[in-house]
């Protein structure tokens, strides 16, 4: 594998792993499921993403 | 049944399947048996070297011959002739993909996001503890207690959860086994944590006190996480790659930056005592879980995933790089004697306790039944998932197994007896440790805290700084010589205290959701979680019950993590008790009978464990292991006026008093509610095998599913609908 395939590999899977991939995601369904309404900002996914985090605690294991 | 009503996968129809793949050929056979004579070759020459220096590389030969083996053919086994995985079978991510909970994951992500909920600072801790019976019994516990019992435990619980749309442990065992083993297991998982918190934040005290250089920095992770997420959420919303780099390097300055603070008029500000710490942990625990969590939280999880995995990878490269000697001894005295100075007790149970994480841990049944199951693609990648984080994580225990193993044993005693035992002076400590028949003059050991710019390594107990010692041995040994030493010692510090602090974030919050479900069902407005005196309340009580052990843990007079690690590992290997209890009746109940050994096995395993040690600590006659032998000691003691050592004062003795009768009283607390479960449990497995029909089962319905992958597609597996 070349120097650009490999950072490529490794900037997906941080994204990935982050979260961060989850807005692209996101818009894909939204456009999937509702073709005619707009789709939410980044800033107002990030904002739902933060509620459903604060109600939905997750363990940390030791 | 009308087909339109028949319920469907979430997503589209796919397109037309790859090809299938060939199967396996005589070249793999070949490299599975060279995997497999590498790793016996490891373990030849660990069990034949005695009395000569080995390198620490063989462990790591014989680690991961083992897992290797242990993967491809024992987790294959779990698999098909278990758990029978079908792949055509929609999991819970495809059918109730809501792209939010439920939503299929890429696997190699999904392992990612599950190995960092698993792993923290538990496996460094414990193996590093358990070093002083010698590094064989532990490297031995960890590589078989992982391939047979904890990646187990971990595997068959995901793959119950993930049939069950992600059920928690406590649902699970309230519809499988019963209500009472349901209320006693959720009570149990509340306590369970509780002293875990505990305990880990006193790991953290015992790192910190002290010390300018590790107090700084760790305290500095505080304003980084709330700059982090700041930014996240106001500047760039979202990019959480970017902003975890600038993290990371923010922490690498604030690591440099203590050393700066420790020679400037600063330093007395960050030198702190055991007891103030223990206030500043307390305080920080009841803000960050009633903070929002954009604001500390998560870019704390960020930061802590990005260090752990970095350190791992570090580590790895590090042992194999600088191939350290073993100095300590196979296997030690305090193996057999059970009075070794960092926790009292023989072998057997003891050892079992000590190391929890990196083996067997309950813990992991919690994560395993949360939010991983919901993000599972395809059935049978629980067996990469569950199986394979699980042997990760075992790594990581061997590797700090390493670490302690490879430091002068003089040192290694000189850093984890308890403080009263060694005096505060460097020729006590050298005294003490020659009593323990070991050697280090007061010299070496000034030297050694020199070398890490520490004021002293005198009795750091909790596993943390004994472990950067030894990381900052190998570390340097590799990357920037001795001149390296204190940044990489500190550098280990602060990733450990790092995990801590999420880990008691994370903790704290979930506690408070459970306390406040509890208290829901007494009084209806504490069960809403928007209501805030609801929250303040909650959160205030789940940081007391752990404060509380925490203060008493750094005021013990015997030591605090002498006296606490052992009710730690009691319990956390109970919760293993609970899931693979669990595990078991589900295994019965659905016909599998002649497979229930699987995790059966393991369950008697860790019940003996659990109970002889719960029985040993509650009904030994000697003092040092008997919580209650202790208490009558030191009881009898105060009646007759006298102060015993280590106690300094009568108060001492009354503290030594009060928290051995907390002790014992939580020990025979958590076995009676383990019994209460396995007693359930077996009511109804005999139920199952009386009855002439199977017992109704809670797993979710069949649906097909409609996601293909190629690398699936190649090996149909047993139980596959076809």
């Amino acid at each position: 594998m070349t120097v650009p395939r490999w950072a490529r590999a490794v900037r997906w899977y941080l994204r990935e792993l982050t979260g961060e991939a989850e807005y692209d995601r996101y818009c894909e369904r939204h456009r999937r499921r509702h073709p005619h309404a707009p789709v939410p900002t980044r800033r107002e996914h990030e904002a739902l993403r933060t509620l459903h985090r604060e109600n939905h605690p997750q363990s940390r294991c030791c | 049944m009308p087909i339109s009503a028949m319920p469907e996968s979430a997503l589209p129809a796919p397109d037309d399947p790859p090809p299938a793949r060939p199967r396996a050929t005589p070249r793999t056979i070949l490299v599975w048996t060279a995997v497999a004579l590498v790793g016996a070759i490891g373990w030849g020459v660990l069990a034949l070297a005695r009395g000569e220096d080995i390198s620490a590389v063989w462990l790591v030969v014989a680690a991961l011959g083992s897992y290797a083996i242990a993967y491809r053919f024992y987790s294959r086994f779990i698999a098909r002739r278990v758990l029978k995985p079908d792949d055509r079978r929609a999991t819970p991510a495809e059918r109730l993909e809501d792209g939010v909970d439920f939503q299929p994951t890429d696997r190699r992500v999904l392992l990612g996001h599950h190995f960092a909920a698993i792993a923290g600072a538990g496996p460094l801790v414990g193996p590093v503890l358990a070093a002083q019976m010698g590094y064989l019994p532990g490297t031995l516990w960890i590589v078989a207690g992982v391939i047979f019992a904890g990646a187990v435990q971990d595997m068959v619980v995901l793959f119950l959860s993930m049939r069950r749309d992600g059920k928690s442990l406590g649902q699970m065992a309230r519809e499988e086994i019963g209500r009472a083993g349901g209320a006693a297991a959720l009570i149990a998982v509340f306590a369970i944590m509780i002293i875990l918190l505990g305990v880990l934040a006193l790991v953290v005290v015992n790192a910190l006190a002290h010390s300018p250089w590790g107090t700084f920095s760790v305290a500095m992770t505080v304003p980084i996480a709330l700059f982090m997420g700041f930014w996240l959420h106001r500047i760039r919303p979202g990019r959480v790659v970017e902003t975890s780099l600038i993290g990371v390097v923010l922490l690498l300055l604030a690591i440099v930056g203590g050393s700066w603070i420790q020679e400037s008029s600063l330093a007395d500000t960050f030198t702190l005592s055991p007891t103030t710490l223990v206030f500043c942990l307390i305080g920080y625990g009841f803000v960050a879980s009633v903070l929002p969590v954009w604001m500390l939280l998560a870019p704390r999880d960020y930061l802590s995933t990005f260090m752990k995995i970095g350190t791992i990878a570090l580590l790895a490269v590090g042992v194999v790089v600088a191939a350290p000697v073993l100095r300590a001894d196979a296997v030690s005295d305090f193996a057999s004697s059970g009075a070794g100075p960092v926790f009292a007790g023989a072998l057997f149970p003891f050892l079992f306790i000590t190391i929890a994480c990196g083996a067997l841990s309950g813990f992991h049944a919690l994560v395993a039944s949360g939010t991983t199951p919901k993000l599972i693609q395809k059935e049978s990648q629980v067996r990469m998932i569950g199986y394979g984080a699980m042997l990760m994580e075992s790594f990581v225990a061997i590797m700090a197994l390493i670490a302690a193993a490879t430091l002068e044993p003089g040192l290694y005693y000189a850093m984890n007896a308890p403080a009263g035992l060694l005096g505060t002076t460097a020729e006590s400590a050298s005294h003490a440790v020659a009593g323990l028949g070991f050697t280090i003059t007061p010299d070496q050991l000034t030297q050694a805290a020199k070398a890490v710019e520490e004021q002293t390594l005198i009795a750091r107990s909790g596993g943390a700084p004994t472990l950067a010692v030894g990381m900052s041995e190998i570390f340097s040994g590799v990357f920037g010589g001795t001149a390296m030493k204190a940044f990489w010692y500190h550098f280990a510090i602060m990733f450990e205290a790092l995990f801590i602090l999420t880990t008691v974030d994370a903790g704290t919050r979930v506690g408070r959701f459970m306390l406040q479900d509890m208290l829901g069902n007494v009084w209806k407005p504490m069960g809403r979680v928007n209501w805030k005196p609801g929250i303040w309340l909650c959160s205030g009580l789940v940081v007391a019950a752990w404060g509380y052990f925490l203060y008493t843990g750094a005021t013990d007079p015997l030591g605090g993590i002498n006296q606490l690690f052992p009710l730690f590992g009691i319990a956390n290997q109970l919760l293993a008790a609970i899931a693979l209890t669990v595990c078991t009746t589900v295994l019965v109940k659905s016909g599998r009978r002649r497979w229930a050994w699987v995790t059966g096995v393991p369950l008697a395993w860790v019940v003996a464990i659990t109970f002889t040690a719960g029985w040993q600590k509650i009904f030994s006659d000697d003092p040092r292991v008997g919580f209650f032998a202790q208490r009558t000691r030191y009881a009898d003691a105060i009646d007759a006026g006298q102060v015993l050592p280590p106690a300094k004062t009568l108060d001492d003795m009354h503290t030594v008093v009060t928290n051995s009768t907390v002790d014992g009283v939580l020990i025979a607390l958590f076995l009676l509610l383990v019994t209460v479960v396995m007693v359930n449990a077996a009511v109804v497995c005999v139920r199952a095998v009386r009855s002439p029909v199977p017992l109704p089962t809670t797993e979710a319905p069949y649906v097909e599913s409609r996601i293909e992958l190629p690398e699936q597609a190649a090996q149909p597996l047993a139980g596959a609908r076809s």
